[in-house]
């Protein structure tokens, strides 16, 4: 009597056992590692109508953030600047440039300028800029070192648990009032000593400040 | 099992040649896959609004109209933004030259702090720090800077300097929309500071800080 299974299905089973395992880790990797904000965001990068940098205005000219931004103190929305905030300087500099004829047309005419817009939360998450600028939270935190950039691009994934993890430890972040809006600034060059630093000053910041720790859904969704 | 295996290799390497990695430059804008409720009817400010003619969803104000407000509070007065003040104008109420002399606000050394702040934010790229006109901005084309240690400028009522904050001068436009007015004030009052620092004389100097000057 001839085998009904030849030879070779003996070992089917166990075949088919790691195949299925591997290709259910390579689905699990691959949802672990695309399917969150740290993959779809970081790193968006649009094409602006306007090839505006920040490296030149923020970094080299050391203008700050509150010139052009200058609702992110008061409002829970920092504002993009209007093209006359930028005729300030450019109905003088770069005055016949043809990169920054949208601008010129757009102070005139008051036409905006369609900037596209790179940062945007889910609409039912109430986002505020003032509650984190006064209390000593820099722009870097959650924008990434925007004046070292040419083009601006999504540094941070602003995901909830990036909220969460600093909302339940404010103290690891926290600096003076004064050096918000200067993204490059440290307690101190050396490492070690700006941890220690900042752990020593932070602790105290937040008692001071009485900054408290908003874990509850509400803070952020209401 | 050796084409099953270079089947799986071949589908990875695919996935990650179309996906890429995290923090590669992305052009489009992030895929919202279930969009729940992301994206809502609300509006948002400086988007688009198709519901307006202009297309904005941040709107001006209709003529006639004022902005709900707190009003500022001058010695014991409380003064409304729209009101023809001397504290929101730097003139004499119904007038165009009659520009007021002092600083309508009391000047702390709070004030006198924030109007530091405020001057090194929105005068300093032009002005520079010393308000002589010597700000980094002159190094790429903006020549006509006023020096702000001008015999004119030093002897010119606060008002005046107030109303060219608010509204420019020459090529100067104004600021008035960013900085709002008490904040002008402040910046008057540092002002007004920077250019004492440079009248000054050694005998105004309290004895005890003069051999920390030379
Ligand atoms: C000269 C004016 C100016 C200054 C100064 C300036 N910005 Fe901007 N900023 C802009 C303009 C215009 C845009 C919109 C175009 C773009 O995205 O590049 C923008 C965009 C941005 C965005 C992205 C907005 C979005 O769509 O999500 C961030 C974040 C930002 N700025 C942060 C900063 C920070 C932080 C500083 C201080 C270091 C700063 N800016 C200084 C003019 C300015
Ligand atoms: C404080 C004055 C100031 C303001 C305000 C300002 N700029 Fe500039 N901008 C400069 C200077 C100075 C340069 C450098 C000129 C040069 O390199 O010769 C420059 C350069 C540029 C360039 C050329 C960049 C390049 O690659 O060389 C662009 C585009 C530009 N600005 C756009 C803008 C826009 C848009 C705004 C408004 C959001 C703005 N600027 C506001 C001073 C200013
Ligand atoms: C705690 C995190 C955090 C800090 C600190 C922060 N931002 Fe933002 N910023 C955000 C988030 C989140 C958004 C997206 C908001 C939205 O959906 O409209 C945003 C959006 C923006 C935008 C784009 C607004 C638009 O709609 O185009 C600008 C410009 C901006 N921030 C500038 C700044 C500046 C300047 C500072 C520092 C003074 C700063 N931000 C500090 C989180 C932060
Ligand atoms: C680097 C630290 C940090 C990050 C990141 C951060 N926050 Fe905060 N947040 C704070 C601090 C500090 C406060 C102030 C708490 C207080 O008022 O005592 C605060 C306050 C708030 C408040 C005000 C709540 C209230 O009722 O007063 C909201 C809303 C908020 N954060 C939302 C967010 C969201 C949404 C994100 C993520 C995009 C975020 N935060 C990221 C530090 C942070
Ligand atoms: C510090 C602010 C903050 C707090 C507190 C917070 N959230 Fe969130 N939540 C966010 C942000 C930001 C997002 C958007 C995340 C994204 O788009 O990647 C979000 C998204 C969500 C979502 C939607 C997820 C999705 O992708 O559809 C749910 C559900 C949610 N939060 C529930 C909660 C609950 C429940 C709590 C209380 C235990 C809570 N959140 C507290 C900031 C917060």
């Amino acid at each position: 009597m001839s085998d009904v299974f030849p030879k070779w299905t003996n070992q089917l089973p166990l075949k088919i056992l790691i195949g299925a395992g591997l290709v259910g880790s390579a689905v699990v990797a691959g949802a672990w590692y695309y399917l969150t904000p740290k993959y779809a965001r970081v790193g968006y990068q649009p094409l602006q109508p306007v090839a505006f940098s920040h490296a030149i205005h923020a970094d080299q000219l050391g203008m700050d953030c509150r010139y052009c931004h200058n609702a992110v103190e008061k409002s829970w929305y920092s504002n993009i600047p209007a093209a006359g905030t930028c005729m300030n300087c450019h109905n003088q500099v770069l005055k016949d440039d043809p990169r920054l004829a949208l601008v010129r047309e757009s102070a005139a005419s008051g036409k905006p300028i369609p900037w596209v817009q790179i940062h945007k939360v889910p609409d039912f998450v109430y986002f505020n800029h003032s509650v984190h600028v006064g209390r000593g939270i820099s722009c870097v935190e959650c924008h990434g070192p925007i004046h070292k950039m040419d083009e601006v691009r999504h540094a941070k994934e602003l995901s909830m648990t990036f909220c969460l993890d600093c909302h339940r430890h404010p103290a690891a972040k926290i600096r003076p009032l004064d050096k918000v809006t200067q993204l490059d600034w440290k307690w101190s060059q050396d490492p070690k000593e700006n941890e220690r630093l900042q752990k020593l000053h932070g602790e105290k910041m937040v008692a001071d400040w009485k900054v408290e720790s908003l874990e509850s859904c509400s803070a952020c969704h209401r | 099992m050796r084409t099953f295996l270079a089947a799986l290799a071949l589908a990875v390497a695919l996935v990650v040649g179309v996906l890429g990695f995290r923090g590669d430059l992305k052009r489009q804008p992030p895929l919202e896959i279930f969009p729940d409720m992301k994206r809502q009817m609300k509006l948002r400010p400086q988007a688009t609004a198709a519901f307006f003619g202009d297309g904005r969803s941040s709107r001006e104000f209709v003529p006639g109209t004022v902005a709900r407000s707190t009003p500022l509070k001058v010695g014991d007065q409380l003064v409304y933004p729209f009101e023809d003040a001397p504290v929101n104008t730097g003139r004499l109420p119904g007038t165009t030259t009659n520009f007021i002399d002092a600083i309508p606000l009391p000047v702390t050394e709070e004030f006198m702090a924030r109007g530091q702040q405020r001057f090194e934010i929105n005068c300093l790229p032009c002005h520079g720090p010393l308000a002589d006109g010597k700000g980094v901005t002159s190094k790429f084309g903006l020549a006509i800077v006023g020096n702000l240690h001008d015999k004119r400028i030093v002897t010119m009522p606060d008002g005046e300097i107030f109303n060219t904050i608010t509204h420019g001068k020459n090529l100067m436009q104004g600021y008035g929309a960013n900085v709002a007015v008490p904040d002008r004030w402040a910046v008057v009052a540092y002002l007004r500071a920077l250019q004492r620092s440079r009248l000054g004389t050694l005998d105004e100097v309290p004895a005890e800080k003069r051999a920390g000057l030379k």
